[in-house]
């Protein structure tokens, strides 16, 4: 498949935004780390820019984006539209639960901007659920259909949102991460498990062949001619070829961005009981860098049934 | 009823007519333009309903050319219609016809990743997907005679390769073609169920082919002789 720059912005983005408003609102509401005022409204603005930015980058991949108002009515049937549904209700419940800390003096919010807030944090995830369910639904791409999938994006949400809420904790002059630094740590380790788990699975061949696909299985079928002289929307689109060095080296880079170098410098910053501006906005960068890989490998790697067509004897 | 085509790939010649045929005619239709990207240029491309390919199928001696047309199969688990966020795509009740409101699209791809078989093209130029109709601009007009009430495509090959029909009726021409030749469907394991079907070659003896002389002695040492000469 070839890989848009604005779906990987945005899966990325708002990937990045979701978890660190669901880490913020959870932390805040049942408490386990000590957050002020400042601190929780910054956190959540900056997680809505980041949803909003996101938001705004998947609409550029779009041939016709004035007609995508009316992505929102085949929630019944689409998941690209539940996504879309879920996105837009987030807003009203994240700005309220905005609205109701930054009325409150130091941060102690009632029952009701509680309740505003975990709404959010459901809506976070369904929405973050249903961006996996997009891929993972399609049975044309044996990479993509798989519940690891889902798995792997939410997960990497929450990855990359915790290193985020560190960064804000350090920004507002936390002496520690507390709590956040023991989460932090676990939840990157388990993404790095599911992402390993998922590059073993996706080795495996899948069901369909180029002797399923033109019927013939009883010989050898090879493609004489493919009826084209030049690309076509089927060739650009699903024929993106990359060479298997470059796949292995990115892959490398995947773990060792996204998860090995991130998981050093937050124990680093747990180690040394102190939560370093530095090490909290490193290791945040140097995970986005990994995690776009790892996107762009989501993509690249991806193999759709209708290059079994133009040649490819299995995918 | 279940509108649909069968292909059979014991007599198409792979001429290209059908796709042509199809361009011509839907080009003016109902999902028209059918855009071309620099028709005069160095690498023409644009939006077609229709492909042939072409293929061998066994190891020589005993093997086949087959040319393989293809379009929409207006599956009867269509998950382009699905996957359509807009509701742009739909299929239609009354004959199973899948086809996409050119007004509603918002040109996202996601059909075409949901489509096996490659039959959803966006056209840049409008920012719309589109893909074959079955003619539904023709098979119903009833200003043309009865004979000419089919898809362009069935009308044009000059192979009769190409039949067109219901499925749900069990005596219609498909259906009986389907069922006397041994008609099959294009990857049945991911469950689309396509209502177009494919009738498999004939199985002929294979033809004798002549075997290449073996070359005497004096004339291996010739060609040796001439090729370091030329070198």
């Amino acid at each position: 498949m070839h890989p848009a720059f604005s779906v990987i912005a945005f899966t990325v983005c708002s990937g990045a935004g979701f978890g660190l408003y669901m880490l913020l609102v959870m932390a805040h509401v049942f408490g386990f780390v000590s957050l002020e005022r400042s601190t929780i409204l910054a956190g959540t603005m900056l997680a809505v820019f980041l949803i909003s930015a996101g938001l705004i980058a998947s609409t550029t991949h779009l041939a016709n984006p004035k007609n995508a108002w009316r992505a929102f009515f085949r929630f019944r049937t689409s998941w690209l539209s539940r996504e879309g549904v879920f996105a837009v209700l987030f807003y009203p419940f994240a700005l309220l639960y905005l609205l109701g800390v930054y009325l409150s003096d130091t941060g102690s919010i009632g029952f009701f901007t509680k309740l505003m807030g975990l709404f959010g944090v459901m809506l976070s995830f369904a929405t973050l659920f249903s961006q996996g369910m997009i891929y993972a639904c399609l049975k044309t791409i044996k990479q993509w259909n798989t519940p690891l999938t889902p798995t792997n994006y939410i997960l990497l949400a929450f990855a990359t949102g915790a290193l985020l809420l560190n960064l804000v904790l350090a920004l507002y002059g936390h002496a520690s991460l507390g709590m956040m630094g023991g989460i932090t740590l676990g939840l990157i380790f388990i993404a790095t498990v599911a992402k390993g788990i998922y590059y073993f699975w996706i080795r495996t061949p899948s069901a369909s062949s180029i002797n399923t696909a033109t019927g013939f299985a009883r010989g050898k079928v090879r493609l004489l001619d493919v009826g084209h002289t030049a690309g076509t929307f089927l060739t650009e689109e699903f024929g993106y070829k990359t060479p298997q060095g470059r796949i292995n080296l990115f892959k490398v880079l995947v773990f060792v961005c996204g998860f090995f170098v991130p998981f050093l410098l937050t124990t680093f910053m747990v180690v040394g009981a102190e939560a370093a501006v530095f090490s909290a906005l490193l290791a945040f960068l140097v995970a986005m860098v990994g995690i776009s890989l790892e996107r762009w490998l989501f993509f690249a790697e991806a193999n759709h049934v209708v290059n079994l067509y133009h040649g490819m004897q299995r995918t | 009823m279940k509108l649909g085509l069968v292909v059979d790939l014991d007599v198409c010649v792979g001429c290209h007519a059908c796709a042509v045929s199809c361009k011509q005619w839907n080009t003016s239709g109902t999902s028209g333009p059918l855009t071309d990207y620099a028709p005069y240029d160095e690498d023409p491309s644009g939006v077609w309903f229709n492909r042939v390919r072409h293929y061998e199928v066994g190891d020589f001696p005993n093997s086949k050319t087959v040319n393989m047309p293809m379009s929409c199969m207006h599956c009867e688990q269509a998950d382009c219609v699905d996957v359509c966020p807009t509701g742009a795509s739909y299929k239609r009740k009354e004959d199973g016809i899948v086809l996409i409101d050119q007004d509603k699209c918002m040109g996202c791809n996601y059909c075409s990743w949901a489509c096996p078989y490659g039959a959803r093209e966006l056209d840049r130029d409008t920012g719309t997907m589109k893909k074959c109709t079955l003619c539904v601009d023709r098979i119903y007009d009833e200003n043309l005679e009865e004979v000419d009430r089919q898809p362009s495509c069935v009308i044009t090959c000059p192979a009769h390769a190409r039949h067109f029909g219901d499925f749900d009726d069990p005596d219609s021409n498909v259906s009986t073609l389907v069922r006397e030749r041994g008609g099959h469907q294009l990857m049945p394991e991911l469950g689309y169920s396509p209502t177009n079907h494919y009738l498999p070659p004939r199985v002929v003896k294979p033809q004798q082919t002549a075997e290449k002389p073996k070359k005497s002695l004096m004339n291996s040492v010739k060609d040796w002789v001439n090729q370091s000469v030329a070198r």
